[in-house]
């Protein structure tokens, strides 16, 4: 590469070029093994290692060895109604934080995009939500949520509420009590790298229709949201993938009461808590599949659409 | 603009009131109170859990679901803060979190810092591989190798090589917590080399540097940034990590402050009778020096948030 600049070179010194080439090879290897090592032996290994458990009926610390049992976990993964409950809640948690997270998202950016002062201090504010860890988060918004806490006590106040409400202990509002602090903790999260896209259009683009007589609607549909697409897509991609693995927020508020279990709940309950390793990773690989489907579907619809 | 109001001046048109109104001063500001409304509501979301925990943690314990709320504390005092810290769990749970999350940043700097050498300054076979690979496993979920790695900390063999039990150590955190922090790593310091001029090391080689010399005398300086920004997020998202710690430890004095914060009860020991007051000082404990470390760093992490995203 650092020779690809001088002129005419000679039969010699090309030889010497791709000596100079094998050695840089080699080095950059080298420089890669630690890093390759720590990929295959905490990635790589155990994937394979879980898709091996998943076909076997092994129980952490079983005094027998485990055995082969084929299928047999997917089947009865297929008739699991606690399974098949956490994948519905699972969804519905990713459905309506996904939508939410990025409507507000968007709204907070378009806002926060137009020149005003203390716009630096507003750009800091919205990444406190994201630094404070999810397992504080949700503790935070457990007390908010508690029947004689505040959000019961402001809304009835203000006259929403008729009458204090047991947020996360009433089965009709516990998704979304949990929801509301997944929302919160991300959509400023979400904004800010909707900002970032938002910055790299180029104003003139806005003048120019602003000559044209465009309002302020058809520059957000002709201009600002194409323009933004690509933001948009890596974000929502992103923003899906966690919530389909979601742990904390539903640990904290829940432990892992039956009936509000999301997949990744389920699934450590059944390995740690169980012990049943095996069909555990039958659980796991059930998740890494969704998450794969929506991965597919994301960038088919990338490939479709976008382009 | 101007130009506008200029042509509406010479031709004599009566202007109307309203009009008037919206153009003058009073009227300007006034136009922009929606906007400024929108954006103390922001702010307001943005950070009212956060004063709500400052407000519960300065609280006693018996006035903090007393009816009506007080909003603010009639009687402040720090005993929450006392408590919190006469937990041992709690005040183990800051030590070993600041051990787990500084060693895994350092590690993944280190290791992280070679690949990255490695993927943006040479052109060679199978770098791209890599760079899909490294891309990939930015986006592993790591709940899919619970059960390996469970089985896995609790000893096994590597061909002849007989690895230790580590589960309920803070060894087992800090080897897991590299699958989400060193891709990561890898990926956003990549960027920063290749971002780097092309034709920067030359004249190091050209006067006898070896790469290695070139490495750390004048790329390391150049991707400090990079450094900073990486390794805050490596440190944050280790500092939060919660599913291999409630798997993988169980002696409350290893607890990390996820655990330890999920951990406090009440005198009578029922998980119902949860001390709130205790819990929100520790978490305002945990939450002010991370905040701080954010709002002090804000360039760097929007920087590298953007970079892993974005780019991504």
């Amino acid at each position: 590469m650092s020779t690809a600049a001088t002129p005419a070179p000679a039969p010699r010194r090309r030889r010497r070029t791709t000596k100079l080439k094998r050695r840089q090879t080699r080095l950059a290897w080298v420089l890669l093994v630690p890093a390759l090592a720590v990929v295959v032996f905490v990635a790589i290994y155990p994937l394979g290692k879980t898709i091996y458990q998943s076909f076997t009926d092994q129980e952490f610390l079983a005094l027998e060895p485990a055995q082969w049992v084929g299928l047999q976990n997917y089947r009865d993964l297929l008739d699991d109604s606690i399974f098949r409950d956490a994948v519905w809640t699972t969804l519905k948690f990713t459905l309506i934080t996904v939508a939410f997270e990025f409507a507000l998202g968007l709204a907070i950016a378009l806002v926060v995009n137009s020149r005003f002062r203390g716009r630096g201090v507003m750009r800091a504010v919205m990444l406190v939500p994201w630094a404070i860890p999810t397992v504080v988060a949700a503790q935070m918004w457990k007390s908010m949520l508690q029947s004689n806490g505040v959000i019961s006590d402001a809304g009835t106040r203000l006259g929403i509420l008729a009458h204090p409400h047991a947020w996360i202990a009433d089965p009709a509002t516990s998704l979304a009590a949990i929801c509301a602090v997944d929302i919160w903790k991300t959509a400023p999260f979400v904004a800010l790298l909707l900002l970032a896209g938002l910055q790299v259009i180029p104003g003139d683009l806005y003048e120019a229709a602003e000559v044209d007589g465009a309002n302020a609607l058809q520059q957000f549909w002709k201009i600002t949201l194409p323009l933004l697409a690509p933001a948009i897509f890596v974000t929502l991609v992103f923003r899906t993938l966690d919530a389909l693995r979601v742990f904390d927020v539903f640990y904290v508020f829940f432990g892992n009461r039956l009936g509000t279990q999301s997949m990744a709940i389920y699934a450590q309950s059944t390995i740690v808590g169980d012990g049943y390793v095996g069909y555990g990773a039958a659980i796991s690989m059930a998740i890494f599949l969704v998450i794969a489907l929506f991965v597919v579907v994301y960038v088919t619809f990338q490939r479709v659409v976008l382009r | 603009m101007s130009v506008a109001t200029e042509a509406t001046t010479h031709v004599i048109r009566p202007v109307s009131r309203s009009r008037a109104f919206w153009r003058s001063p009073i009227g300007r500001l006034v136009k922009k109170v929606p906007f400024y409304t929108l954006v103390v509501l922001i702010f307001v979301y943005c950070l009212f859990p956060f004063f709500w925990a400052l407000r519960c943690a300065f609280t006693p314990e018996s006035d903090l679901f007393s009816t009506p709320l007080q909003y603010v504390p009639e009687h402040p005092t720090l005993d929450n803060f006392r408590q919190a810290f006469q937990a041992e769990f709690f005040r183990r749970g800051l030590l070993n979190s600041a051990i787990v999350a500084g060693g895994v940043t350092l590690l993944s700097l280190a290791i992280g810092t070679l690949a990255a050498f490695a993927l943006g300054r040479f052109r060679f076979r199978g770098r791209s591989f890599v760079m899909y690979l490294m891309l990939s496993m930015t986006m592993f979920p790591s709940i899919a190798i619970l059960g390996a790695l469970y089985t896995m900390i609790s000893g096994f063999s590597l061909g002849p090589i007989d690895l230790p039990n580590i589960y309920d150590t803070l060894w087992s955190l800090l080897f897991t917590y590299l699958i989400f922090t060193l891709p990561f790593t890898i990926w956003v310091l990549t960027s920063f080399m290749e971002a780097l001029p092309g034709d920067l090391e030359e004249a190091a080689y050209v006067d006898g540097a070896t790469p290695f010399q070139v490495f750390y005398k004048v790329l390391l300086p150049l991707i400090l940034p990079g450094l900073v920004t990486t390794g805050l997020l490596a440190f944050i998202s280790a500092w939060n990590e919660y599913l291999f710690a409630l798997s993988f430890i169980q002696d409350p004095d290893k607890y990390t402050v996820p655990l330890a914060i999920t951990s406090f009860v009440g005198e009578s020991g029922s998980s119902f009778q949860q001390p709130w007051g205790t819990i929100m000082a520790a978490t305002i404990i945990v939450t002010v020096p991370l905040v701080a470390l954010v709002l002090v760093f804000q360039r760097y992490i929007l920087a590298g948030l953007t970079a892993g995203a974005v780019k991504g």
